[in-house]
């Protein structure tokens, strides 16, 4: 059996982007873990206040912005950053180009996150939700986004193809609104609410144009690839795309709705959200019908389980945003935990499960080595499927009363408080089950870094050859 | 599928820039020619900081300071005061007008609440003015103390807080630094009650 051609230069392509691709999802790995572990903290907080209650570093109001930044910028952005970097070797059909650049990037994202949350912890906060991360963090954080994106389009600009998959649209998009985004940010022109509006503008617009893209580029690229057949439709994911583009950089300000901004300003923010719909729907049916048929599918590969379950998840929170948006809902749940729940189904049942699902896929063809141990990767499953369902559900009935009593001025504040309890408690356990899943992760994770565990028979990514007679190759042509 | 790349290149420019200008600079020149409202006061140094540790010690992520008008939730009907303008935030910088109301919203606490033994007790331990509270303590901005003088506590700018006899460590006495009495100030100054022309 000869070696198609092609297929060596893939392999070839692959190859290039392994060290960076390795740096990213590994460091991002540990802030997930250290991440996970603050947001544990300060989930056991709401039940026990007194407890570390002593330990300034350790108070709630410091822990809190702790975990959301070491999630999202250590963790999430490091994971998205190797998946694109990898993405990108795929869909140019080239090698990976200013490598050099993406290891520095890599070691300023480090930097960024690590000063950043020792400040934090050290009560030097920003004191902008999302935005909390000392100058210097910033700045660093800048340096990397530029020279990641940098790499990308220079890639990008020596691809091999005529035809642009979309998930490369997506992916070019994020590579140049995120930085952009960063900065906008950061400009020291915005007070009093101003600065409320371009606070919640950015908040929403890391998910619009960073977090979202992410997610959707991977999982347009893996659900066809996995099971071999092409996505279901071009012009479907093109309309997709521009509507996003066009409606999701407007729906920050719903995060002020009732609050004291120009009403004509929250009212294009809410219109937008609900405009959201539109290309919500225009992915949910093209993921769908490219699945249809092939949901046995979802049994062998941990890839397409994470994928899907991810996939399954934006169209969820997506429509839960939409709805969230209107007045009439947000009269209730605005201000309570609700919000939070719906955060988690975005960063995690979303953006986080597909991140799960891209490194399945990624890694066995960078490291050359099967994942051991497959029993593992279920447990990983459905401790953080389960988990997350937990806590989201939690927090939505939970944050529902909890507004409903606020809303009731006949009760006491502190009956918003009380009611609250037990779903503060079950949302923990949600927690706990998705960190010990990612404990599993971590482990089976670190044994592919070292290529250690159980040799799995027929270990494909060994020869180049294999690569072509599993299962998962034949959608290479179809998903490029 | 085929892409105009410099076509790609400005839609993707131009949803994320028409969007910033549109949310961000168009309210800001609208506001900023808003006057401040004449009962509005600049902070004093010490509200500037103890507004540091209120950001510092992350309040914000229990507590709005945003009150909301008539048929919006209960702000009205809990007396949290009138709803507020973008006129009361003038002198705010960071803002902090929070998304989460686990505790109530302290835009006018001060009004609600004007004791500055009442805010000590609290900040040392939520527990002993609010049974059944989940707000976290913040021990170590008090200090525990045997014995003390009077005139040395005045010259440091402490003070001796009246914590309840069942919260208090046995046979000492908590007295609030000077960081505590600065956060304390910034919470009794969050009073935007005051009139707005053309609602007297
Ligand atoms: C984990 C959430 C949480 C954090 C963090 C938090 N609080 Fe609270 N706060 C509450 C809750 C719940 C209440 C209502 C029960 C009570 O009075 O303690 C409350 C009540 C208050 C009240 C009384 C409000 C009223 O209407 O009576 C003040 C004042 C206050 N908090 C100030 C602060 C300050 C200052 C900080 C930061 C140093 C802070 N809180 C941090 C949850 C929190």
């Amino acid at each position: 059996m000869s070696v198609r051609p092609e297929l060596t230069s893939r392999i070839e392509a692959d190859d290039s982007s392994v060290g960076p691709v390795l740096f990213f999802f590994a460091t991002g790995v540990a802030w997930l873990l250290i991440g996970s572990v603050f947001g544990l903290i300060v989930a056991f907080k709401f039940s026990f206040p007194e407890w570390l209650g002593d330990t300034p570093a350790l108070t709630f109001g410091r822990l809190r912005p702790a975990h959301l930044n070491t999630v999202i910028y250590g963790w999430a952005s490091l994971a998205l950053c190797g998946v694109f970097a990898w993405l990108a070797v795929r869909l140019c059909r080239t090698t990976l180009r200013w490598k050099g650049l993406l290891y520095v990037s890599a070691v300023f994202w480090n930097l960024g996150v690590l000063y950043g949350t020792i400040e934090l912890l050290r009560g030097n906060s920003a004191g902008q939700e999302w935005l909390e991360y000392p100058t210097w963090s910033w700045i660093m954080i800048t340096v990397a986004a530029v020279l990641f994106s940098l790499s990308i389009i220079k890639t990008f600009r020596e691809r091999d193809v005529d035809h642009i998959y979309i998930s490369l649209w997506y992916m070019m998009a994020a590579v140049i609104w995120f930085p952009l985004l960063w900065v906008l940010a950061h400009l020291p022109i915005y007070s009093g609410v101003t600065q409320a509006a371009s606070n919640w503008w950015y908040a929403h617009n890391a998910l619009t144009v960073w977090f979202t893209p992410a997610g959707l580029a991977a999982a347009y690229y893996f659900i066809p690839k996995v099971i071999g057949r092409p996505i279901h439709s071009y012009y479907l994911s093109l309309i997709g795309f521009w509507t996003f583009a066009l409606f999701y950089n407007w729906n920050g300000i719903h995060h002020l709705v009732g609050g004291p901004l120009p009403t004509w300003l929250i009212s294009v923010s809410v219109v937008a959200s609900v405009l959201m719909f539109i290309p919500v729907i225009a992915v949910a049916i093209n993921h769908h019908m490219t699945m249809v048929g092939h949901f046995g599918k979802l049994k062998s590969s941990p890839t397409l389980r994470f994928i899907v379950f991810g996939a399954i998840s934006y169209t969820a929170v997506s429509m839960q945003g939409s709805i969230e948006a209107i007045r009439a809902q947000s009269e209730i749940t605005h201000f309570t935990h609700y919000t939070i729940g719906h955060a988690h189904l975005g960063l995690y049942a979303f953006v986080t499960m597909i991140m799960f699902g891209s490194i399945y896929y990624i890694m066995p063809r960078i490291v050359k080595w099967e994942w051991p141990y497959p029993r593992l990767i279920k447990i990983h499953f459905w401790l953080v499927a389960l988990g997350v369902i937990l806590y989201f559900a939690a927090m939505t009935i939970g944050g529902v009363f909890q507004g409903l009593y606020m809303n009731d001025a006949a009760k006491p504040f502190i009956d918003s408080v009380e009611v609250t309890r037990p779903y503060l408690m079950a949302r923990s356990i949600g927690g706990s089950m998705m960190l010990l899943g990612q404990i599993v992760f971590i482990y089976l994770f670190s044994l592919m870094l070292f290529r250690k565990g159980a040799f799995r028979a027929m270990p494909p990514w060994g020869s180049k050859i294999a690569e072509a007679s599993h299962p998962d190759a034949p959608g290479a042509e179809v998903a490029s | 599928m085929y892409m105009k790349v410099p076509l790609f290149i400005m839609g993707v420019l131009a949803t994320l820039l028409i969007a910033w200008a549109g949310l961000t600079l168009v309210p800001g020149i609208q506001i900023s020619e808003i006057e401040p409202p004449a009962g509005l006061k600049p902070y004093t140094d010490q509200q500037l900081r103890g507004r540091a540790i209120y950001i510092r010690e992350g309040c914000i992520y229990c507590h709005s300071q945003q009150t909301r008008p008539v048929g919006f939730g209960a702000d009205q009907k809990r007396n949290w005061g009138r709803p507020s303008v973008p006129g009361d935030y003038l002198y705010d910088n960071p803002q902090l007008l929070g998304t989460m109301r686990t505790g109530p919203d302290l835009f006018n606490i001060g009004a609600r609440q004007p004791s500055e033994d009442w805010h000590l007790i609290h900040l040392y331990n939520p527990r002993a003015t609010s049974p059944g509270s989940i707000m976290p303590p913040y021990p170590w901005l008090f200090r525990e103390e045997i014995e003390y003088s009077d005139e040395v506590l005045a010259a440091r700018g402490e003070r001796v807080v009246p914590v309840p006899e069942e919260y208090l460590p046995p046979g000492k006495v908590i007295i609030a630094t000077p960081e505590a009495r600065d956060l304390a100030a910034y919470l009794i100054g969050l009073n935007h009650t005051y009139p707005l022309e053309g609602e007297e």
